[in-house]
């Protein structure tokens, strides 16, 4: 099977960077700080392929890249090196300009015009934000939340875009008689579960979902989590699941990725990543969250 | 349909002064389709480091784990890129271990159900009543069929974890002690769900605590020592 979108190299550097950064950050220095011109490393020649239908996990602790990484896969952030290709199957017939003859993948995302990376963006990805004051206007009623992704995405009927949130918010367990109230009345997991309607609106092919339980009470993230997984099983999404959290990746993801200090040291089968970890950075994680 | 051939594997741990524990070496044995195959050895001799390393939950070290998959044809589990080892997960391997990996808030009915809609293509209704009738023959109570299994007693996780194993009928069945914890009605229920896998040709290799039921369930032995 072809992946949904390969990504090689992917890097992002804050300041004016100098030719010892790379060899003086990553996991080895134990910092993504460079000590010469003191530029962030904040993540360095990630690759990884994203499939159909598939989760992957992103491990690591914070300063790792986790956030990094969705920042520049969602066009929030320039990345300073690296692509993000799209493959063919059913995106060619939405942007046939961005296929080269015969070729199987995109050209680089990474480097289209702001304009048509928005395209892709709404058409495409979701996200959810551990921080739901980034993806979600507080004061805006929730059901208007969620039309303002569907007019993103091209939708213009106003009954229509109401019925769909009205959908959505009754599909993540919000009542529907509670779509006029904006998510500042709401509790946090209630506000994680609208951003999770509002990322679904749009029927992405990739959700992007960065340490979406983080913060909050047990039971509230169990029933977060729960969501997810019958809501991967109904729309077979891939998902990109960032967490510190191993148990999250354990309950999500089939594969996943480790980063540390801004570089991949590992991947592998979640379940082997659990039990048998290969790199000290790895083995550390592992025996401190058991 | 699985050649084991000179399979080591080390543990180095990194975080307790680069300590390396040899878990298992040289071993080597082969099953025939439909064959099954018992491990036996003293405690800490490899047994079931050599079961999670056919399933690559463990990287193995050193050696090759051939196997005929009807997917793919032949491969080497030893090294078979991650997304192959899901896909045959997926579609013909599966792997009971002692305990129930116990997915949180799903109840038993659909812990058994799960792999079977997920892999078998039947409707909801069939894979319904492939689950109670297993359940059923396991002997978990009826008003069980509802609660979570993270509740159940010892001998009841580890009878929904074989209802779920082999629900789906995988081609290859790996078994780490799936009878420890059962008391001698429901070994002989599970044996005689093993002889109908058999009987409808899944290959099998498993660990079992209680040498005369080794002897009596398998057609070869490979001790480990
Ligand atoms: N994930 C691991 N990390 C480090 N060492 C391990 C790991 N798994 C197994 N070992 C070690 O490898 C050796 C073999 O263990 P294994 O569990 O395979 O034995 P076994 O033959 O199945 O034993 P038992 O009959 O007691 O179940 C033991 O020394 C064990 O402590
Ligand atoms: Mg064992
Ligand atoms: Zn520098």
């Amino acid at each position: 099977m072809e992946p949904l979108i390969r990504v090689r190299g992917l890097s992002k550097r804050f300041g004016p960077g100098c030719d010892r950064c790379l060899d003086s950050t990553g996991p080895e220095h134990d910092t993504n700080v460079c000590p010469h011109c003191d530029s962030v490393t904040a993540c360095s020649d990630l690759s990884f392929d994203l499939f159909p239908d598939e989760a992957l996990g992103i491990v690591g602790e914070s300063g790792s890249g986790k956030s990094t990484l969705v920042r520049l896969l969602h066009f929030e952030w320039e990345a300073s090196g690296g692509s993000m290709e799209l493959h063919r199957g059913g995106a060619a017939a939405l942007w046939p300009e961005i296929f080269a003859d015969q070729d199987q993948f995109s050209a680089n995302l990474l480097t289209m015009s702001q304009f048509q990376k928005r395209q892709i963006r709404n058409a495409l990805m979701g996200i959810v934000y551990q921080n739901p004051h980034l993806g979600l206007r507080m004061q805006v009623s929730s059901g208007g939340n969620i039309a303002e992704r569907l007019l993103g995405a091209g939708w213009r009927n106003i009954a229509g875009m109401r019925e769909r949130a009205a959908e959505l918010l009754e599909r993540t367990e919000i009542p529907v008689r509670r779509m006029d109230e904006p998510p500042c009345n709401f509790s946090g997991g209630m506000q994680q579960r609208v951003q999770i309607a509002k990322a679904l609106s749009n029927k992405p092919l990739i959700l992007l979902l960065d340490e979406v339980t983080t913060g909050l009470d047990l039971s509230v993230q169990a029933r977060v989590l729960d969501l997810i997984r019958n809501l991967r099983r109904e729309f077979k999404l891939s998902m990109l699941v960032v967490s510190h959290d191993l148990g999250v990746v354990n309950l999500l993801c089939q594969r996943t990725m480790v980063l540390k200090s801004g570089r991949v040291v590992e991947e592998g089968l979640t379940d082997q990543i659990l039990q048998d970890p290969q790199h000290r950075y790895t083995q550390l994680l592992v025996a401190s969250q058991l | 349909m699985i050649t084991v051939d000179n399979l080591s594997k080390n543990f180095l741990l990194h975080i307790l002064g680069e300590k390396r524990i040899e878990a298992c070496r040289a071993v080597s044995f082969r099953v025939p389709p439909g064959g099954f195959l018992g491990l036996s050895g003293p405690s800490g001799t490899g047994k079931s480091t050599v079961l999670k390393c056919l399933y690559r939950t463990y990287l193995p070290t050193g050696g090759a784990i051939r196997y005929d998959s009807a997917a793919w044809g032949p491969v080497d589990l030893a090294t078979l890129p991650d997304r192959a080892v899901i896909d045959l997960r997926h579609r013909e391997m599966g792997y009971v271990s002692q305990f129930l990996k116990v997915i949180p808030r799903v109840s038993a009915l659909d812990v058994v159900m799960e792999p079977i809609l997920t892999r078998n293509g039947v409707s909801r209704e069939a894979a319904r009543q492939r689950a109670t009738r297993l359940l059923e023959q396991l002997r978990i109570p009826r008003h069980l069929f509802d609660a979570y299994p993270a509740t159940f007693s010892g001998g009841e996780q580890q009878r929904v974890n074989i209802a779920r194993a082999v629900s789906w009928k995988p081609r290859l069945l790996l078994l780490d002690e799936p009878t420890a914890s059962l008391d001698r009605g429901s070994v002989e229920i599970v044996l005689d769900i093993l002889k109908e896998m058999r009987g409808e040709g899944t290959t099998m290799i498993g660990i079992f605590h209680d040498t005369a039921l080794l002897e009596s369930v398998t057609d070869s032995v490979y001790s480990i020592c």
